[in-house]
């Protein structure tokens, strides 16, 4: 194997009930327990002032934790400060050591750990290289682009194959179109070398799309853990259902469950879903706007309910609608742009089969 | 317990800390010579009797030959870490290295304190152990070596334990700097306090001290009831407030004019700015004198005009007043004019849009923003004022003031240590509870409304009714200023002021003359020995002084421990102590072993440093705000230790701060005479010493051709660094100057 090649070390990362503190006031992270395994993609999600940056510094050792334990790999670095941890960060303004030159940068962290300068220089050709950056080595790297820069920061972290690679905010510089494309080089290097990744960002969107699993933080802890899939389609709470996607929340009465199908009344009509956990009583429902279809005709059918068109707004590839029922103001989407209910048009109001979920929180 | 490799890396770089101090510490044990070397270490007249001789042995030659036996301990401390080199990452390597430093520091300083030039110097002391028959002068080279080396085993262990994330290099930084502050700033004034409460047999007495203390020189308040002189604290502290209100007000209107007033020349008034940082305090004084005093040109003129007899009117409070007038307005300008222009124009344009004329903006919105400027800029120039030295001394006539009192107690005939010491608590409390005003009051109520987002717009004009009396203000203060430094510069070329006014280049010969002999180059000229010695300790201070400012500065932006306050309160402390204080404290702390300084170079370096710290420390919190934090943090995620990281990526950034540091620091040393008056030797006389020599016996000429010399020099210094660094840069440090007193 070429000796310049990068290998992966890759390391699980897990938290146990762990508080980072600050004086006696504030809480920033609150008893977080969570694992992420070697070789996994994983986002920490949430509004800001969630807890999720204050995590990811944790994780690097910028912030050391006020109470529970931290284990890197299975080793408890919980004491360590960020030198001494195997774990490098990728940085939301880059960090890019101004008064040097991109080798020199990518060339710090393997001179910092002790390795010969030539080692470490073809060591860092060859991160250049990775990240198509080969022959940029001399420039200083406020001649490059935010994109370059970018990159640059990345081969810096990876060219030590840490244990775990953290990304802070890494496309928030970066304008839309640059965004997608950097967002899918991440991936792919992180797919292609199995490297562990923990990756922060404030976007659900970018968060869906490259994540493996997604920790969506709230008020200083996790709120849901799961696929992107899952979160999206089976949200746990109405928080979640509303930070991830869009959702329309309706209250509903479970009014039986057998063998984990809950028998759900919303408005006029009944549903079955998947109990979660949650047995008789007052209940809410998520549904995506994307998964309400609106119907013309007037017929009671028992699986759909009146509505009165509110308000129609065309935005190019899809139709927005504010549908007054019975069960408050829905708010639905439809691809079918060739057709468009003016206001006041009376509809029906029908539910995509998999589209309602109950929520596990009833709160 | 878990030990891993990470572990055991970091416990491997505390290892090779301890045994590079301990190296330091062997070689201050057994080769550098202990005591203090009377002829400095450059003059390599030791190597004669090295290392035999007492006076040149290092502790360990000397313990050979039977002397100074006490010095004998110190060496279990030095070794003790050897024992636990190998099991680093044991509590106990912590622990022993923390029982090492505390011990070894204790004990140095203990037998230095306790054994001086007679014996013991506790009789308590002498009657236990029975009269020593011995006696030792101030630590040397070999004693400074090892106490770097204890201290340094103490942060070491803290660290170990630890302590901001077992950072060795950040704890070794907080210990160092709070071993030094202790030292060079609180020790002194420490031995002052206690001096001044002692009486002149030295016995303890706290009526002696409240007796002196309440003196009627010092707060008579005979002008009021009778016809004689107040107090010295009331005349410094009337004093105080007017120049401090004049100035602030002065400064606001120069402020005004060169950012409100559409005055297309407004930066060029910034130009000011750079004058009181090249001009020697004392200066201004002399210009005034020139201008005003029995023979000056003004007052020979008006005189002439009106027919009367020419008096000594400007000696005392009036002139002091314009002096320091003078002196201080461009540093409440410079504080103001960050403050004007720290008003957003876009509240100024709100204001508008919602109606409001611009007298009325002005008046509700701009005005009220300000006030806080306004304060702080009348307490710098109250601290200024109050600290003033050389203005005081040049025209202060009848008018005493502390500082000037403080001089004349240690100088003159009275040589009273003590009353001295008591001027400088009394000058120390003004001074302090200024300064502590300042911060704890204002410190924290900043109405600087910019958002940093770019902030459309320009500053509003001011209203008419304020432009017109500022536009006249601005004009004939400048003129006047413009008239004061053409005649420092005329002044040096005129045979006698007054009396004969032929032009001639008698005083800059005599002072600069050079010539030639059988050797080369030589310096006749009178001056050129205090020159060149202002030059060399001035050199060296300036690197001393930015390593000092920039490591604090580092702490206080970059590093959480506990007592941050504290520590910063400390290292600032130092702007708030007068010259005069500085200097009185220095000869009462540093006059007798251990710290044996007086007469040296050194103790003037140390002063410089000290006296000049608090703006090293805020030209580097300066630049290091504008240093993005995640820069540190990616060189710590990449594996580098923080004291790389320092080097590596901090230091190199901050390149403009420390040349600026550098300058800076380097210009106020050549200027500064409060403290320097009391600690010049014959062998290390000051430019600013000589000055005042010169103006004592009335050679006018000499002593402001030199002070001419002296600012073209200082200019070209500052010249040469902005050609360096580039203009916008150095604005920024520069503007630091403020935090200083005279």
């Amino acid at each position: 194997m070429n000796q310049s090649e990068l290998q992966t070390r890759a390391a699980s990362v897990e938290f146990r009930s762990v508080s980072k503190r600050y004086g006696t006031e504030v809480t920033a992270v609150d008893n977080v327990s969570l694992h992420i395994e070697a070789g996994e993609l994983v986002t920490l999600l949430g509004p800001s002032g969630c807890g999720k940056t204050t995590t990811l510094r944790m994780i690097a050792g910028l912030e050391m934790a006020s109470a529970g334990q931290i284990l890197i790999g299975g080793r408890d670095v919980t004491q360590l400060p960020a030198t001494d941890r195997d774990v490098s960060m990728v940085f939301q303004s880059y960090a890019l050591f101004p008064h040097m030159t991109v080798l020199e940068n990518v060339c710090y962290g393997l001179q910092a750990s002790g390795k010969s300068k030539k080692a470490s220089v073809e060591r860092a050709e060859y991160g250049l290289d990775l990240i198509g950056l080969k022959g940029y080595g001399s420039r200083l790297p406020s001649e490059l682009s935010g994109g370059q820069q970018q990159r640059v920061a990345v081969a810096r972290a990876l060219v030590l194959e840490p244990q775990v690679l953290l990304f802070d905010e890494p496309l928030s510089n970066l304008d839309a179109k640059l965004r997608r494309q950097v967002r899918d080089d991440i991936r792919e290097i992180q797919q292609r070398l199995q490297l562990t990744v923990v990756y922060v960002t404030h976007d659900q969107e970018e968060a869906l799309a490259v994540s493996d699993r997604i920790i969506v933080m709230k008020n200083a802890m996790i709120a849901q853990v799961g696929t992107p899939r899952e979160l999206y389609e089976q949200p746990a709470s109405e928080f979640v259902a509303d930070f991830i996607g869009e959702a329309n929340i309706i209250d509903a009465e479970i009014s039986d469950v057998t063998d984990g199908v809950a028998t759900v009344h919303v408005g006029n009509f009944i549903l079955s879903l998947d109990a979660r956990g949650l047995s008789a009583g007052r209940a809410k429902v998520a549904v995506r706007p994307n998964r309400i279809i609106l119907q013309s005709g007037d017929e009671a059918d028992g699986r759909s309910m009146p509505g009165v068109i509110d308000k129609a707004t065309y935005v190019g590839d899809r139709i927005e609608y504010k549908v007054r029922t019975g069960s408050g103001v829905l708010f639905c989407t439809s691809e079918a742009t060739d057709h468009q209910w003016q206001g006041d048009a009376e509809v029906r109001v029908r539910f995509d089969d998999n589209g309602p979920v109950l929520l596990e929180n009833r709160a | 317990m878990l030990v891993t490799s990470a572990d055991v890396q970091s416990g491997t770089r505390a290892g090779r800390v301890v045994m590079l101090w301990l190296l330091i510490g062997f070689a201050g044990y057994f080769l550098a010579p202990w005591y203090i070397l009377e002829d400095g270490f450059f003059s390599f007249e030791w190597l004669d009797g090295y290392p035999f001789d007492t006076d040149y042995a290092p502790a360990a030659f000397l313990i050979s030959q039977g002397e100074k036996i006490w010095l004998a301990p110190l060496i279990l401390p030095l070794l003790l870490p050897l024992f636990v080199l190998k099991r680093q990452s044991s509590r106990l390597f912590s622990t022993l290295l923390i029982v090492a430093g505390a011990s070894g520091l204790f004990y140095l300083f203990a037998q230095g304190f306790s054994i001086g030039i007679r014996g013991f110097n506790a009789q308590w002391m002498a009657t236990l152990f029975g009269d020593l028959g011995d006696r030792q002068f101030g630590f040397g080279y070999g004693a400074v070596l090892l106490s770097a080396t204890f201290l340094f085993y103490l942060t070491t262990g803290i660290a170990s334990r630890g302590y901001i994330n077992g950072d060795i290099f950040v704890v070794g930084a907080i210990g160092f700097i709070i071993a030094i502050v202790a030292i060079f700033i609180f020790f002194p004034i420490a031995q002052m306090l206690s001096s001044a409460l002692r009486d002149n047999d030295g016995v303890y007495s706290v009526s002696v001290f409240i007796s002196k203390f309440s003196e009627n020189k010092i707060w008579g308040l005979g002008c009021l009831t009778e016809n004689r002189g107040c107090g010295v604290a009331w005349n410094s502290l009337f004093l105080a407030v007017i120049v401090g209100a004049a100035t602030t007000l002065l400064g606001l209107v120069f402020a005004l004019v060169a950012t409100r007033s559409g005055f297309r020349y407004g930066n060029w008034l910034r130009a000011l700015t750079v004058l009181p940082i090249i001009t020697p305090p004392f200066v201004i004084g002399l210009a005034i004198i020139l201008l005003f005093g029995l023979s000056g040109s003004v007052t020979q003129w008006v005189a002439g005009v009106l027919d009367l007899q020419p008096t000594r009117w400007v000696y005392g409070l009036p002139g002091i007043m314009i002096a320091q007038m003078l002196s201080f307005t461009p540093i409440a300008f410079l504080v103001l004019i960050g403050v004007v222009e720290g008003v957003s124009p876009s509240m100024e344009e709100a204001s508008q849009t919602l109606r409001a004329s611009r007298w009325y903006t002005f008046k509700t919105v701009t005005f009220p923003l300000i006030r806080p400027g306004l304060a702080n800029a009348f307490l710098l120039g109250f601290i200024e004022s109050m600290a003033d030295f050389g203005n005081p001394l040049v025209l202060g006539g009848n008018y005493d003031v502390l500082s000037t009192e403080i001089f004349f107690a240690i100088v003159g005939a009275q040589n009273d240590q003590g009353r001295a010491a008591v001027l400088a608590i009394v000058l120390l409390m003004f001074t302090l509870t200024a300064f502590y005003a300042q911060r704890r009051w204002l410190g924290r109520k900043s109405y600087i409304t910019k958002t940093g987002k770019g902030d459309g717009g320009s500053h509003t004009l001011m209203p008419k009714r304020i432009l017109w009396p500022c536009y006249t203000i601005a004009t004939v203060w400048v003129v006047f200023t413009v008239t004061v430094y053409s005649m420092i510069i005329y002044g040096g070329f005129v045979e006698t002021w007054g009396l004969n006014h032929t032009l001639t280049f008698k005083h800059y010969i005599t002072t600069f003359a050079v010539g030639y002999n059988e050797f080369g180059i030589h310096f006749k000229g009178a001056a050129w020995d205090s020159f060149f010695t202002t030059l060399k300790i001035a050199a060296a201070a300036a690197p001393l002084t930015a390593m000092v400012g920039l490591i604090t500065a580092y702490l206080l932006v970059r590093q959480q421990f506990h007592g941050k306050n504290w520590f910063e309160f400390g290292t600032m402390l130092s702007f708030a102590i007068p010259g005069t204080v500085v200097g009185v404290s220095y000869i009462l702390a540093f006059n007798v072993p251990p710290l044996e300084l007086t007469g040296t170079g050194i103790i003037l370096i140390i002063s410089f440093v000290f006296r000049n710290m608090p703006v090293g420390v805020r030209a580097g919190i300066a630049s290091m705000s504008q240093l993005d934090k995640s820069l540190d943090e990616a060189s710590l995620t990449l594996g580098a230790s923080t004291w790389r990281t320092f080097r590596k990526v901090i230091l190199p950034l901050m390149r403009p701060a420390i040349l600026a540091a550098l300058v800076f620091s380097f210009v106020r040393a050549m200027t500064a005479i409060s403290a320097v008056i009391f600690l010049v030797s014959a062998e290390y006389n000051m430019a600013t010493s000589y000055i005042i020599g010169r103006v004592e016996n009335n050679d006018y000429g000499i002593a402001i051709a030199y002070s001419t010399v002296l600012i073209f020099t200082m200019l070209t210094a500052i010249v040469l660094f902005q050609l360096l660094v580039g203009r916008n840069q150095t604005s920024r440090p520069f503007a630091q100057s403020r935090t200083n007193v005279g």
